[in-house]
């Protein structure tokens, strides 16, 4: 051996760690060994420091198929059939090469849609970057859209919605989260729990090279630094092409029943997908080294058990149908190999040129690892603004305009159409509005879809922020008439064992928990992000939450476009806008209001209710830029103008701009509004604020007037992010 | 009486294909899915659909490796004796490759994908591709590509569909969509699959499907 540091430290394992590793084995591990207990391990596979925060979540309800646990969870639907869901980061992968971190984290979510026998029929994205003076920013921004468009349109699934934000503190780490959504008859759900002694264990897709060896432990599990050229070879390299065909392949394999277990190969590649098999399974896998096809030569055991070459998945065959399975990859024109088998031992074998080099218990890898406590140290909760203290502006018509243009409140339109968002022709509302409506194949329902965070307030307020981040969503959903039913989760934090980061972890956690139970919507899959944060600070806390609500009736969606002069603007829900923590504000300080569930809960309701009984022509939660924003944004949509009057509150560019509470502006023919006024039964405020028409926006809050027209609001907003790609 | 047999092509990487069935369905036509490596098209196949998508993961040329499986030289004598034929965006790229229709489909002006709603002018109203809608008349289709900017000489062709407004993508003199000069080999870059059902947010695409087995 060199004089170098031990090999576990290299590997990112603690001395404690590995200690821990040979009081387990009753020996040394074997480097292989070492090697996949380092992967194992990691943050980023054993989710060793946030797992014993997430047993808050509720994960349980009336429609949960399959809970967290499984590659995807999944929801009944009705009909028999379920909608399976995951939301997924491959962040740091992005912030090394943007192009390929972005399309394999969509390759990587597609995959454990895939792997539990669905038909993948939406992604979606939640992305943010620095700001777009930083040049290194907008080429960040720039290559992760296009990686996600290459991937995603080529592999035929369309992209229905997300969002796009943009903030200094995601300089050095940027964030790509990415949701898949699939279909899948309830009788037909596959696990990833390997059965049958004697069964065989199949390698199918892409074969074997060195991209992405230690990609868990190296990249997502640690901070970046100043020396990140030397992880590019921690990257992987995306073909959609192959993920097309792998997916056809094995969709037509679990249709015509050929599989007993299904797992994709992700992080930390076959030791990941072998470990959670048997483990799941409770059985052993053996595997020959020498049978997996390999891209290059002279690779060792460890890299073999490690790469993350993408478009990989592993199955369970019986010996009996291993000639179906073998003519179906045929006909898929992809490799289908035999590279070991299932036992009966419960551990992790791997022979290479003849000699056992593994030999874990599996459970050793996945049920043993070193959870650890972070620590809660909580950061100081700020006082709130004191209004006095922000400038009137004499203005307010020229502010509404700045707040159009500024990226983060902006039209994403520059995004969202690089992505196919049509095909498979089930897209009922586009990327734009409030969430993707998709019909599920073949039924007159449809789903909604979103992804949020409330990032700021989170900063700000941890556990009001992780309430505000699934409320947000759950609105976004509800403004399509949809009843929210269920969510996923992506937790996008700092160092966790460094400041106040734990605890944010821990409050916002107990926070999307007790507003997820008041709104009745389990979580049933999810993904921990941590160490994104780099020598010059961390990131916002992000818990980015992914809502999937349900129509009965396809044909009731709504979306946030104003449609005819005269019909009646309402102002639908609870609370009071504050300055705080707000666009307008435009920068993360004071203190939000406290969400209210039950009052979300009850705006839920009432807008599917309003939905159901056609009362409604168009709905649109108000949030980032306030009421007006979100009035500019239904009229630019329906390419119409509008009046609005609200009370002034406390100030009237509070009351136009201010954020928070749970408010929703919709529309709808004037003899309507008595019926919605009614259905609300004095639980849910509804107010007529104005009416439809004209070629002028306008809200008059107490007297204080900001009027514009519709085609410069369009303009600025429509415009403004080609516009600030292209200055420099 | 039986349903007119359509032929929907499936080669590996093939998107759109599902849609087009359903639209062809949806107009009374049977869509009958036809392998890349069949080498002849199903018996009495009345038409032929080449659905979007990625075929061979656009390696070497959108449509390149499309146009020279087997398939194609049944579409090719099916076409050569009158036969309808009706290419999709990468279906109309892989027409263009096979020499089926001139010209070809360059990246978009703006070197990225781009997928929105378009409005289509009726530029030729003598073909059965748009049924019965006059010169002029507008049609709302979606249209999603990379390389959908046609460029050739139109003498070679009938102009069928123009973007109207601004060009979204390069493509000389706003064409979206040609026929050969006989009129039964049609490509257009915008996706009427997509533009059959109200609930989608538009029928208009309906015309051009039906145009397939009227």
């Amino acid at each position: 051996m060199s004089d170098g540091p031990p090999l576990h430290r290299t590997l990112g394992l603690t001395d404690e760690e590995a200690g821990r590793i040979t009081g387990l084995m009753g020996r040394e591990p074997t480097d292989p060994e070492l090697v996949m207990f380092s992967l194992m391990w990691s943050e980023h596979c054993s989710y060793k420091h946030s797992k014993p925060l997430l047993a808050g979540f509720p994960t349980t309800g009336p429609r949960v198929v399959m809970g967290p646990g499984e590659n995807a969870g999944a929801v009944d639907v009705g009909d028999g059939l379920a909608i399976v869901f995951k939301v997924e980061s491959h962040n740091h992968p992005s912030a090394v090469e943007p192009f390929e971190g972005a399309a394999t984290g969509v390759g990587g979510i597609v995959r454990d849609i895939i792997a539990v026998g669905a038909k993948p029929i939406a992604l979606l994205d939640s992305l943010r970057f620095g700001t777009l003076d930083s040049r290194r920013s907008r080429f960040l921004f720039r290559r992760a859209v296009e990686g996600i468009s290459h991937y995603g349109n080529c592999i035929g699934i369309p992209n229905v919605g997300g969002e796009v934000q943009f903030d200094e503190r995601y300089e050095d780490s940027c964030l790509v989260n990415a949701m898949c959504v699939g279909v899948v008859a309830q009788d037909r759900i596959l696990s990833c729990a390997a059965r049958g002694v004697g069964n065989r264990l199949v390698l199918i897709g892409n074969r074997t090279g060195r991209d992405g060896i230690g990609g868990a432990s190296v990249l997502a599990s640690a901070e970046l630094g100043d020396d990140d050229a030397g992880k590019r070879p921690s990257v992987q390299v995306g073909d959609p092409f192959t993920e097309r065909k792998l997916m056809d392949c094995c969709l037509a394999l679990s249709e015509a029943g050929l599989l007993v277990a299904l797992q994709d190969l992700g992080a930390a590649g076959l030791t990941s997908a072998a470990s959670e098999m048997a483990s799941r399974g409770e059985v052993g896998l053996a595997i020959d080294l020498d049978r997996v096809p390999l891209r290059e030569q002279g690779m060792a055991p460890a890299e073999v058990l490690v790469s993350e070459s993408q478009e990989r998945m592993l199955a369970v065959v019986e010996p009996a149908k291993m000639d179906a399975v073998a003519a179906m990859a045929r006909r898929h024109e992809l490799d289908a190999t035999d590279i070991g088998e299932v036992t009966g031992t419960g551990d992790l074998e791997a022979l290479w040129r003849g000699e056992e080099v593994v030999r874990i218990p599996s459970r050793y890898l996945t049920d043993d690892v070193p959870f650890q406590d972070v620590p809660r140290t909580p950061a100081p909760v700020p006082v709130p603004i004191d209004l006095a203290a922000v400038p009137e502006p004499a203005d307010p018509g020229a502010v509404w305009l700045a707040l159009m243009g500024e990226p983060n409140v902006a039209s994403k339109r520059w995004v969202f159409e690089q992505y196919d968002q049509l095909v498979g022709a089930n897209t009922m509302r586009r990327p734009g509005g409030d969430a993707g409506v998709v019909r599920i194949p073949g039924t007159n329902r449809a789903i909604a879809v979103t992804l949020d965070s409330a990032e700021w307030h989170t900063e700000l307020d941890p556990y009001a922020g992780g309430m505000a981040s699934v409320l947000e969503a759950a609105r976004n959903v509800a403004c399509t008439g949809a009843v929210p039913i269920a969510a996923t989760d992506c937790l996008n934090f700092a160092n966790p064992e460094k400041g106040s980061t734990g605890w944010r972890l821990a409050e916002s956690i107990r926070g999307m928990a007790d507003a997820l139970t008041a709104i009745d919507t389990p979580i049933v899959s999810g993904n921990v992000s941590l160490y994104n944060e780099s020598p010059r600070g961390p990131i916002y806390p992000t818990p980015v939450i992914g809502m999937v609500g349900l129509l009965d009736d396809a044909s009731t969606s709504l979306g946030i476009a104003f449609d005819l002069p005269g019909h009646a603007i309402l102002l639908i829900g609870h609370g009071e806008p504050r300055v705080d923590a707000s666009r307008y504000l435009g920068r993360c300080e004071g203190l939000p209001p406290r969400p209210d569930p039950a009052g979300d809960a009850a705006l839920f309701r009432l807008l599917a209710e309003c939905a159901r009984q056609r009362l409604l022509v168009s709905a649109h939660d108000v949030s980032e830029g306030g009421l007006a924003v979100a009035l500019a944004e239904c009229c630019i949509a329906g390419g119409v103008g509008a009046h609005a009057a609200i009370p002034a509150g406390r100030r009237a560019d509070e009351a136009m701009f201010g954020e928070g509470g749970g408010r929703v502006i919709a529309s709808c023919r004037v003899e309507n509004v008595a019926a919605i006024t009614a259905l609300a039964e004095g639980a849910v405020g509804v107010q007529q604020v104005g009416t439809v028409g004209g070629d002028d926006v306008s809200v008059d809050a107490g007297g204080s007037v900001a009027r514009v027209g519709l085609r410069d609001l369009a303009e600025v907003w429509e415009g403004s992010i080609l516009r600030a790609l292209e200055a420099r | 009486m039986s349903a007119a047999h359509v032929a929907v092509l499936r080669f590996p990487g093939t998107l759109d294909h599902e849609s087009a069935a359903r639209a062809v369905q949806g107009v009374g036509g049977e869509p009958v899915y036809t392998h890349h490596e069949d080498v002849a098209l199903p018996d009495g196949t009345a038409a032929v659909v080449i659905p979007g998508g990625f075929s061979y993961g656009d390696h070497l040329r959108p449509g390149a490796l499309a146009s020279r499986t087997p398939i194609m030289a049944a579409v090719r004598q099916h076409a050569a004796r009158g036969g309808r034929v009706l290419g999709i965006c990468n279906g109309f790229q892989i027409l263009c490759e096979a020499g089926m229709l001139p010209g070809v489909l360059r990246p978009n002006a703006s070197l990225s994908f781009i997928c929105r709603q378009a409005e289509l002018e009726v530029a030729d109203d003598g073909t059965a591709w748009t049924g019965g809608r006059r010169e002029g008349e507008v049609l709302s289709i979606p249209f999603k590509h990379h390389d959908g900017a046609w460029f050739g000489d139109p003498g070679h062709a009938r102009v069928v569909l123009r973007y109207r407004g601004e060009n979204p993508n390069g493509s000389m003199d706003k064409i979206a969509g040609i026929s050969n000069l006989a009129g039964n080999v049609m490509g257009l870059m915008p996706h009427p699959e997509e533009a059959q059902d109200p609930l989608l947010g538009s029928v208009d695409g309906r015309v051009i499907i039906a145009a397939l087995i009227a």
